[in-house]
């Protein structure tokens, strides 16, 4: 079965974000004062023949823990979508 | 002293590598990221630039090219390594080095000169200078800003592993380019072999240049060499079985 993922990853919590914080400004001189707590990340889409919606998941989480992300600087979260049409 | 510098696609600072250690004395050969073994070589220099275009993450591409299992073995037999900045950023991702480097606090590029302290000359890059020596070399990056888990910063600091920290300015005009914890700019493993620094030595190793500051970084490893007179693997007593986890 193939399984459509979506891996987010995010900036760790606690470390400076600059770039967060530049579009958090940017937003705030645009009016939008209800922003806050912006982030900027990266989201990395793929396809993953997997048997099962579990073994997916796992599989994709190893390729997070070994390039994904950074384990030092970066979190990630897997979302996997639906499986795909054959 | 065979010295091997190497080339991934989008390094871009692998001559003036190649011309200092030439200058200092030493025989430098480029490798290629696709080589697998380091044809002899008794150092490895990894070069600055923009390795598989810094995708995915600086240096996060580069730690998967076949010559860096050669290069993690040279190290764990205790032979010395020198990482400029995207080199040093491929040797953090590679677990070489501990930490990751980060985009720089003020979003910029910053390309020009700093003033750095090199804490440590007990190196094999640094033990031409006096320890505390303090020298003007250029960075060039956007992404410096060294991170790590508190711990580790206290363990760098603790076991005297920050080689090269910048130093200087004032308030209007803070030293630290980046925004890099504890003002570091370089750091080594436990074992002193391998060193990470974002500063370019080799951009300023030639007295023409009208200074050559950079120049006994390389002119180190020579004298490092020459005074031990042992193999690689023999000069160090304690390898660092930790780099791969750091």
């Amino acid at each position: 079965m193939t399984w459509r993922v979506n891996v987010r990853i995010l900036p760790r919590s606690g470390l400076l974000d600059p770039q967060g914080q530049a579009v958090e400004h940017a937003l705030r001189a645009l009016d939008f004062r209800e922003a806050a707590n912006v982030h900027v990340g990266k989201a990395i889409a793929l396809d993953v023949d997997a048997e099962s919606r579990e073994a997916a998941e796992a599989r994709v989480r190893q390729m997070c823990d070994r390039l994904l992300a950074n384990p030092v600087t970066e979190d990630f979260e897997i979302e996997i979508d639906r499986e795909q049409p054959l | 002293m065979r010295v091997a510098v190497l080339r991934f696609p989008g390094s871009n600072c692998e001559p003036e590598l190649f011309r200092a250690v030439t200058r200092a004395g030493g025989e430098a050969f480029f490798l290629f990221h696709r080589d697998t073994d380091l044809a002899g070589a008794d150092a490895v220099l990894l070069p600055g630039g923009f390795s598989y275009g810094d995708y995915l993450r600086s240096g996060a591409i580069a730690k998967f090219a076949p010559i860096m299992e050669a290069v993690r073995r040279h190290a764990h037999a205790g032979g010395p390594v020198l990482g400029v900045c995207n080199g040093f950023q491929i040797l953090c991702e590679a677990g070489m080095l501990p930490g990751a480097l980060m985009r720089n606090t003020g979003l910029k590029y910053v390309s020009r000169p700093v003033d750095v302290r090199v804490e440590h000359a007990d190196t094999p890059f640094t033990c031409a200078y006096a320890d505390r020596e303090i020298i003007r070399i250029p960075i060039g990056h956007g992404e410096g800003r060294f991170v790590a888990p508190d711990d580790v910063l206290d363990q760098l600091e603790s076991e005297n592993r920050v080689v090269v920290r910048y130093i200087g300015g004032s308030a209007d005009a803070p030293a630290n380019p980046n925004g890099s914890s504890r003002d570091i700019a370089g750091i080594c493993n436990r074992a002193r072999n391998v060193v990470g620094m974002m500063p370019h030595p080799e951009r300023l190793a030639d007295a023409a240049l009208g200074s050559d500051a950079g120049h006994r970084v390389f002119a180190s490893l020579l004298q490092w060499a020459a005074g031990a007179g042992a193999a690689p693997g023999e000069r160090s007593t304690v390898h660092d079985q930790r780099s791969t986890v750091l």
